[in-house]
């Protein structure tokens, strides 16, 4: 018996916030479209409560006989659009119902699926569904929503663009915290437990457990140890780390996936941050030795740590799949949000960082009165950037009335607080207005 | 996957009484102490024992919450979790 290390797996739950962060069930929904979009609705609920009944009790059990903490539980379905071909966006509400009730009923977190995939153009279930999304996302609790508008095959969809900044525009005319719950992608990945984004992908089975892992506090506690040496002795660190935590989550999705009789899916290798202090992904960027997150140096030292996280990640889970990688959401994560307020951090640091880790622009009020176009533009450049480089980028951006640079906007629970960032105000407008397609870059063609 | 092994830590500021609590509930349960390892340091006693959890299959519940009473009444911390968590993160 190696007490030691008994000791170390108890503390990093204890002291570090080590948890999974999420069991996200992914359902298909294929199966369930009908003619009439009411029984669509009704089909899609017997079939999360019916696949789902026994999620909770399950994830609940194996936190209590493995000591480790499992802080969400979800369900991600095959994107609606896809099973909405002949909707009206007054139908698509049906859907959006049907799912936040089937939730209630099993007593996950959240369901995301909400989503459309219009990277290359829109069919008629798409425009349904985004021109429902005020709706939808202010009627409804749990109902998470994506849409991605690029990729790196089939380029960026501009009219995409223009369309979702005016719905996020829109949306925040409505609610000052339903955009928290849509996020904007490029090269959207079919099996991401993490929301808002995630979805269960037409070429997944069934159904089907994902595991997302966090750990920001473990990373940075190791990394205390090693202070003042070398950066490949941070890099060993956060792999052996990584190792330890990711092995954790590919145990406990067997398991999962075991008890509820499904497919194990992919563990996502992520560093998740809450707004704990203690549990940010900013405070390990700190302890590899900037003094605020935000300064010159972040996007190096975020570059190493994601690298790191997945090197030490990939050896130790069956199937890595997901976003993988840190997360840098502003709102959710203590160290983030003194940088922003502090001035250190800034919307172009933020764009630079996402160049190399695994999301985007997450979690980021901005003024209320910034313009569809600038909102567009904001969502182009992040697209431009995953598109070009391979990667899955986000935009998860809160336009909240009546708040101007500084305001704090409290969004409650894990979605934490915001200070309100400048955005810069010389217009995009009549780029975004020419809308079209962006072509897919030349290290697309790889036949 | 037979799982048969549980890790039950103590941690707490030492008093009479401690091992001696743990181990009648563990046999209230009917279950067998495979290996104990205490220490002392300073005046926290800490305490790890794997035990068997074979004539267990289905009461891990209950045995977890009367060791949760009991650390209660002993002031101590009392974790019961099956041994996998444990080979899961340290062992290759």
């Amino acid at each position: 018996m190696e007490t030691k290390q008994i000791q170390e797996t108890i503390n990093m739950v204890e002291e570090e916030h080590l948890d999974i962060r999420t069991i996200t069930m992914g359902i298909s929904l294929l199966d369930t479209v009908a003619g009439d979009p009411q029984q669509t609705a009704k089909n899609i609920y017997n079939k999360v409560t019916t696949y789902a009944k026994n999620l909770i009790k399950v994830a609940e059990q194996i936190e209590r006989e493995y000591g480790i903490p499992i802080t969400n539980k979800r369900i991600s379905v095959t994107p609606i659009a896809l099973i909405a071909g002949h909707a009206t966006p007054d139908d698509m509400l049906y859907y959006a119902h049907a799912l936040d009730d089937a939730a209630k009923a099993v007593g996950v977190d959240f369901i995301g699926g909400y989503s459309a995939l219009v990277q290359k153009g829109f069919a008629n279930g798409d425009l349904a569904l985004i021109k429902s999304l005020p709706r939808a996302l202010t009627e409804t609790d749990l109902v998470m929503s994506s849409v991605n508008i690029g990729s790196t095959k089939a380029g960026i969809n501009l009219d995409a663009i223009k369309l979702m900044g005016e719905t996020v525009k829109g949306i925040s005319e409505k609610s000052d915290t339903a955009n928290a719950k849509l996020v904007i992608f490029a090269n959207a990945v079919e099996d991401n437990p993490f929301m808002a984004g995630a979805f269960h992908g037409v070429s997944e089975a069934d159904v089907v457990i994902n595991v997302g892992v966090s750990g920001p506090g473990v990373v940075k506690r190791a990394l205390e140890k090693v202070k003042g040496e070398s950066i490949q002795v941070v890099a060993d660190t956060v792999k052996k780390t990584a190792f330890k935590i990711t092995r954790v989550g590919q145990m406990v999705g067997a398991l999962a996936a075991e008890r509820l009789g499904v497919e194990f899916g992919i563990v996502d290798l992520s560093l998740a941050p809450t707004p704990a202090r203690g549990d940010s992904v900013a405070e390990v960027l700190e302890e590899i030795g900037l003094e605020q997150v935000g300064t010159h140096g972040t996007t190096a030292a975020l570059m190493l740590l994601n690298d790191a996280v997945k090197k030490g990640g990939v050896m130790a889970s069956q199937r890595v799949g997901g976003l993988s990688g840190a997360f840098i959401p502003v709102s959710e994560d203590a160290g983030m949000i003194d940088a922003a307020k502090a001035g250190t951090l800034t919307l172009s640091k933020l764009e630079a960082m996402t160049a190399v880790c695994s999301v985007g622009l997450d979690m980021i009020a901005i003024p209320g009165d910034t313009s569809a176009t600038t909102i567009s533009a904001m969502i182009a450049d992040e697209a431009a950037i995953g598109v070009q480089n391979n990667k899955t980028t986000a935009v998860r951006i809160l336009p909240t009335l009546g708040t101007k640079v500084g305001d704090m906007v409290d969004y409650g629970g894990l979605l934490g607080t915001a200070p309100v960032m400048p955005v810069v105000e010389k217009s995009s407008a009549d780029f975004i207005n020419r809308g079209g397609h962006i072509p897919a870059p030349i290290h697309s063609f790889k036949n | 996957m037979t799982m048969s092994k549980a890790v039950v830590t103590v941690v707490g500021k030492d008093k009479p009484g401690i091992i001696a609590g743990v181990s009648k509930t563990l046999a209230e349960h009917n279950i067998n102490i495979l290996d104990v390892s205490q220490t002392i340091m300073g005046d926290i006693f800490t305490m790890s024992m794997l035990v068997s959890l074979e004539e267990l299959e289905g009461q891990f519940n209950a045995l977890q919450d009367d060791l949760n009473t009991l650390g209660e009444s002993l002031g101590v911390t009392i974790h019961t979790q099956r041994e996998e968590i444990f080979d899961a993160m340290s062992k290759v």
